[in-house]
Formats: C-alpha cells, sequence, structure tokens
C-alpha cells in the first residue's frame, strides 16, 4: 500500500443523481485500483446503468464528485475521458460501417497517434477475436460479433478504467467464456468494473462485489471473503434486494 | 478532433445512396434551368444588341440559376441534416462520442461542417456549370462571386437550423419535417413581407439572399446569416449539454 495514491484509477464520492422528484442513485461511493475487477450487480432499476453513465461522463451527477486517474471528470471532462473505456448496455455501433471502419473511428476519437492506429486496432482485433470480420458490415454481423465489436472499441486505447455494462448479454457459451477470460485478461493492467446480471459470472471474474438496491450499496465485499465465509453470492444478493 | 468528427460525418453519407442520389437530382434539375435561360439568352441575344447598356450573360443566366438553386437546396437541407443528431440518438450511438475525450462543441461543429463540406461540393459544381459560359465570351465574375458567397451563407444557416430541430427529437423522420416546415416559414415570411414593407424583411432568409443575388454583398445580411447559423449552433450545443445535465 506504498503508492495508494497512484494505484487509484477510479474515485467517486458521494454520487448522487434526481430524475425530478425520483432518487435514481444516492450517495454512491467507489474507490477502484488498478488490476482490481469489481462486479456490480442490483435488480433492474436499481441505479447501475445511471451510475455508470455518471462515472463516464454521459450524465452530470445531480451532487457528488468522480476523479479518474486523479482528474476531476466534472473540471476537464476531456482529459479524464480519455483514460475511460465504456461500453454501453446498447452498444453504439454503426451499421453501416464494416468493423475495421468503426474501430478505427473509435481508435482516433480516443485519441490513439495516428502511429500507433494500425498495431491498436490489430491488437484489439486478435484479443475480442475479429481478425476473421475485419471487412464485414457491423450491421450483418451476429449479435454475439457485435457485442465483441462493442467490447473491442471500449478497450482499443489502452484505458486505465474499462467499465462494461453487460457485455455478456446474447453470447453463446463459448463466446462468455472467451469473453470472461478477456475480462480477466484486461483485469491484470486496467480496472474493470462488470455490470451484470449473471451471478457465476461475478464469482468467476470479480476480485470484488458491490450490489446496488433502490440507488444505493447495500452490499461490498472482496470475492475472497465471501469464498473464505463459504457464502454464496446468490443467497447475498437474494437476501439484500427481496 | 473535428476532423475526425467531419470525415465520419462525410463517410456515413457517401456510404448511403441518399447523398450520391440528391448530387445527382440537384445537378440534373439546376442543368435544366440553365440550358433553359441559356435557350432564352440565345434567342433573345439580337434584340439586346439594340438596347444602350443591355443585361450580361451572367445577369441573365447565373442570377436565375443561383435563384433556383437557393430554393432546391432549401428542399434538400432537411433530407441531409435530419440525421445528424436524431439518428445517432435513435440508435444510441451517441454514446460513443459523448463518451470519448471530445468536446460537445467539437462534435456539433463537427456535424455542421461534414455538412457544409458537402453542400460546398454541390455549390462548387454550379460554379463549374456557370463557368463553362466563359467558353462563349466575357463574364461578370464580381456577380458569381457574390452569388457564390450568398448561396454558401444561406446553406450554412439552413444547415444550422437542421442541425438543431435534429438535436430535438429521436425520430429523424420528425427532424426533416420540422426543418422543412420552419424554412419554408422564413421563405413565406418573405412574401408577407414584400406586402406591408414591414419589419418582417429583416428576418427573411431569401430576402437576404436576393441582395446577394443581385450582386450586392450586403454588410447587414452577411451579418444576419452568420448570427443565424452562430445562434442556432449554439442553442445545440446547449441542448446536448442539457441534456446531459438533466436527462
Amino acid at each position: 500500500m506504498l503508492d495508494e495514491t497512484t494505484a487509484l484509477t477510479l474515485s467517486a464520492q458521494n454520487l448522487t443523481r434526481h430524475y425530478g422528484e425520483v432518487v435514481a442513485v444516492h450517495q454512491f461511493d467507489l474507490q477502484l485500483r488498478r488490476g482490481e475487477v469489481l462486479g456490480l450487480l442490483g435488480p433492474n432499476g436499481a441505479g447501475k446503468s445511471t451510475t455508470l453513465r455518471m462515472l463516464t461522463g454521459n450524465l452530470a451527477p445531480s451532487s457528488g464528485s468522480v476523479e479518474i486517474c486523479g482528474i476531476d471528470l466534472l473540471d476537464k471532462p476531456q482529459e479524464a475521458k480519455a483514460h475511460v473505456g465504456f461500453l454501453p448496455e446498447i452498444p453504439p455501433l454503426y451499421f453501416d460501417m464494416t468493423v475495421n471502419e468503426y474501430l478505427l473511428l473509435a481508435a482516433r476519437l480516443h485519441r490513439v497517434p495516428q502511429e500507433a492506429l494500425k498495431a491498436a486496432l490489430e491488437n484489439v482485433k486478435q484479443r475480442c477475436g475479429l481478425e476473421q470480420h475485419s471487412n464485414n458490415l457491423i450491421g450483418t454481423l451476429s449479435k454475439g460479433y457485435q457485442q465483441r465489436v462493442g467490447i473491442a472499441q471500449a478497450i482499443i486505447h489502452n484505458p486505465d478504467v474499462i467499465i462494461l455494462d453487460e457485455p455478456t448479454v446474447g453470447l453463446d457459451p463459448n463466446q462468455m467464456r472467451e469473453i470472461r477470460q478477456l475480462i480477466r485478461e484486461l483485469g491484470t493492467t486496467s480496472s474493470v468494473i462488470l455490470s451484470t446480471h449473471i451471478l457465476p459470472e461475478v464469482e468467476n471474474v470479480c476480485d470484488r462485489v458491490q450490489i446496488m438496491h433502490q440507488g444505493s450499496i447495500v452490499f461490498d465485499q472482496p470475492m475472497i471473503d465471501l469464498r473464505q465465509q463459504n457464502t454464496s453470492l446468490e443467497a447475498v444478493f437474494t437476501q439484500l434486494t427481496q | 478532433m473535428i476532423i475526425t468528427i467531419i470525415r465520419k460525418e462525410l463517410h456515413m453519407l457517401f456510404i448511403s445512396p441518399l447523398a450520391w442520389l440528391l448530387l445527382a437530382l440537384v445537378q440534373l434539375v439546376l442543368a435544366w434551368v440553365f440550358l433553359v435561360r441559356l435557350d432564352a439568352f440565345l434567342e433573345i441575344q439580337s434584340q439586346l444588341l439594340q438596347i444602350a447598356n443591355p443585361p450580361g450573360v451572367t445577369e441573365i443566366i447565373v442570377t436565375p440559376v443561383f435563384a433556383v438553386a437557393a430554393i432546391v437546396l432549401l428542399m434538400t437541407t432537411p433530407l441531409l441534416s435530419m440525421r445528424l443528431i436524431a439518428e445517432e440518438r435513435r440508435n444510441r450511438t451517441l454514446t460513443l462520442l459523448i463518451s470519448a475525450p471530445v468536446s460537445m462543441t467539437d462534435i456539433v461543429l463537427g456535424k455542421f461542417l461534414g455538412l457544409m463540406v458537402f453542400f460546398s461540393a454541390i455549390i462548387s459544381l454550379i460554379v463549374a456549370l456557370c463557368v463553362s459560359l466563359r467558353t462563349g465570351g466575357m463574364m461578370d465574375f464580381g456577380l458569381l462571386l457574390s452569388n457564390t458567397i450568398g448561396l454558401l451563407l444561406t446553406v450554412s444557416s439552413f444547415s444550422a437550423l437542421g442541425l438543431y430541430i435534429s438535436s430535438l427529437t429521436a425520430q429523424p423522420a420528425i427532424a426533416a419535417a420540422g426543418t422543412l416546415g420552419v424554412l419554408l416559414g422564413l421563405w413565406l415570411i418573405d412574401l408577407a413581407a414584400s406586402a406591408t414593407q414591414s419589419w418582417l424583411h429583416y428576418f427573411s432568409l431569401l430576402k437576404h439572399f436576393g441582395h446577394f443575388n443581385q450582386g450586392l454583398i450586403d454588410t447587414l445580411s452577411t451579418a444576419y446569416f452568420i448570427l443565424f447559423t452562430v445562434t442556432f449552433l449554439v442553442l445545440t450545443i446547449r441542448r446536448l449539454d442539457g441534456e446531459r445535465l438533466h436527462g
């Protein structure tokens, strides 16, 4: 714990978001370190997606602050966003573009330097298993491959914080295993936040679990502790959110 | 960063057949008008020689071609501007741009300039059409220049308005209908104004374009077009920012 502040990649304090009278997220706190994979769980409408949108600068919080690699997201949004990769619930894909065109666009938007573009593109296609589909239109790909393009878009610029909102939806079991493998790999060099409904996925991949319910965090523990106590995540989840 | 977004917009435009179809149709209509005017000019040429100080070939052919071009571009702008933001919102692709380290101003300006590059291509084709008259005689390049500047300014106002209306909705068709409605409204204001000689004059886009069309680079009209464009671009940026804050 020597260089605690440098290892901290994402820090959110007292994030709160109202939609009119409705409080979608209430006093959300999060400290994320490099090399940590966090699983964000919660029933539908718990405020997960709203939280992720606030962490990526897509939505301004009603109050609270977000720092990414020590840069305030609200003060210097562009510098902070350069360190984040985001896959929203619905992947932001242009169906009329080919995989190559789309990934190059994503790389340019995320300020990958011109001379590194080609290497970044090849690397990300290899990691996400998209080599065979370089020149296919995204609209003609199957759901699983579209999801992979969405993930590729989020990691092409080697961000320090990777935020994935339900990345394994619509994938077959083999693809799911590959994507989980990929997330574990990403988790060694960056911080990953993984929002999902699939509990085994969290048990499999994550180092830490947070459960949200009605806009607040009701549970926050390292996976190791859970395993030691020999409690199942499903039991905890059901108990806390019903 | 703006360059990346301009390139993306042009790419999206030219992979759809719509852009090519519009380029061809606009060119077809204007070439037809051009030929009709050329025909009329050749017919009355001998009579023109008898008048003192007769109107030149540029006034008889180029001025009406640009007047028609302004109306044709008024009709085509909604078709091109409707998808700029509405479609991105509908397909949830706006997230890609907003999550990237790009400012809202860059996104809006990039989209606007992308559309303007396309319109510049159309306008340069019209200019090329008119310059072809040079093969048969003298031309008034001053009048051609004022028409070109006027058309560029007019089209930039159309585009800025179209972009703003596109940012208000998630339905491209509604954006198109709204833009066409407002642009036609600004045109009809012109008709009402010429009847009453009222303050409505100052609001009519085509009235201001008329000055350029006659060869007059009017400061008031130039200022009007620039203010109109800037106002709607700022409104678009504010609209997208507001969505992030309140959405």
